[in-house]
């Protein structure tokens, strides 16, 4: 299955894992869909944008392994090559991290383009980790891009984030500069929690949709299997199975333009009187 | 949901419904703000307000103007509250 064998030309498609808003699990998602894409076999990289805030090492579970970065390679004082980490679990699946000590002017345009076209020639998937904001670093993490992801979580600042980030991918691309087809962006919802949703408490998958007017690639629930999985490194695809997991595999199928039909897992806690009358109900 | 649940269930106001209606409202806005927004909406708002406080007794706030600008029509929605015992200004004099 390993596509890196053969010599036919590699995918090279460039996807970029944007929000504007921090903390709705932009690097949680771009760990879990790259190593769900090297799982299905397709040669997977993915690049940490976010210069001096450097977190997809940890989430990788790759932290003791970097040398080199991102930064080193576009200024010319490493190969790419070197900085490069082969991950110890999926031989389909490199890390390219960032620096923990630069800042974000150190990435250049020229720089950017350089590296993702080098890797272009190798990789079926070239995923790109953006920082949270609307600066420099996110936006030359999605200049180049392909394709968009925007997690969004059901909550208004995501939801208004978001939606200012999808005017920037219809404006402030290389693919909106040129006569190309637009960057092909959709949403993944995450922190999906249906109960909460039935309570009215939250917005539902329709509300968001309709708001933000893009398609739907996932639908994340809320689960205890992500913290569980970023406490030991792991990508949550490759964790034991979970509510989280599996939503995951199910979006990355999108994403390679499989037809999956849209399901909501939950993780529901069981109430006091669930939990006493459990076996009668 | 059990019998016992449905008892147990807070009566609190569904929120959820409150969350996307400001944010319709706000993206409307917003949106127009990226693109060539007539920057008029906010002396209308006040013109407005003027002229019908000229007559009814109206909050600051009582005045909500949205612009919808799509492919086909364009669309200029005013909604203005009025306070729930409004008796007409000087109507009577």
């Amino acid at each position: 299955m390993t596509t890196g064998l053969k010599e036919e030309q590699p995918l090279g498609r460039i996807v970029v894992i944007t929000s504007g808003k921090g903390g709705v699990g932009k690097t949680t998602s771009a760990a879990a869909i790259s190593a769900g894409l090297a799982q299905l076999g397709h040669k997977t990289v993915v690049i940490d944008f976010d210069v001096g805030l450097r977190n997809l090492d940890m989430i990788m579970g790759c932290e003791r392994r970097v040398v080199f970065d991102f930064i080193n390679v576009i200024q010319g004082d490493a190969r790419l090559k070197q900085a490069l980490i082969k991950d110890k679990r999926l031989d389909t699946l490199y890390i390219l991290p960032t620096s923990q000590t630069r800042d974000k002017d150190a990435l250049t345009k020229e720089g950017v383009e350089a590296v993702l076209n080098e890797l272009k020639e190798e990789f079926d998937y070239i995923i790109c980790d953006s920082p949270a904001g609307i600066e420099r670093g996110a936006q030359l993490a999605m200049y180049f891009a392909d394709e968009a992801v925007v997690v969004t979580n059901p909550e208004v600042s995501s939801v208004r984030d978001s939606d200012r980030v999808l005017g920037l991918l219809a404006s402030k691309t290389k693919r909106a500069e040129s006569s190309d087809e637009p960057v092909r962006a959709t949403v993944l919802l995450t922190r999906h929690d249906q109960a909460r949703i039935d309570q009215g408490e939250m917005m539902n998958v329709d509300d968001v949709l309709e708001i933000l007017a893009v398609p739907l690639l996932g639908i994340i629930p809320e689960s205890t299997a992500v913290l569980r999985a970023s406490n030991v490194g792991t990508p949550v695809t490759l964790e034991e199975p979970s509510n989280a997991g599996r939503a995951y595999h199910d979006a990355v199928a999108r994403l390679t333009g499989a037809e999956v039909e849209m399901r909501i897992g939950s993780e529901r806690r069981p109430g006091l009187f669930q939990r006493l009358f459990g076996r009668t109900a | 949901m059990s019998l016992f649940g449905f008892a147990f269930k807070p009566r609190r106001a569904r929120t959820a419904q409150t969350a996307r209606d400001r944010l319709q409202l706000l993206l409307a806005h917003e949106r127009l703000g990226s693109s060539s927004a007539p920057d008029f909406l906010p002396q209308l708002q006040n013109d407005l307000l003027e002229v019908i406080r000229k007559y009814v007794a109206v909050d600051d706030d009582g005045v909500e103007i949205v612009m919808q600008r799509e492919d086909a029509m364009s669309s200029l929605e005013i909604n203005i509250e009025l306070p729930s015992e409004s008796a007409p200004k000087g109507a009577a004099g």
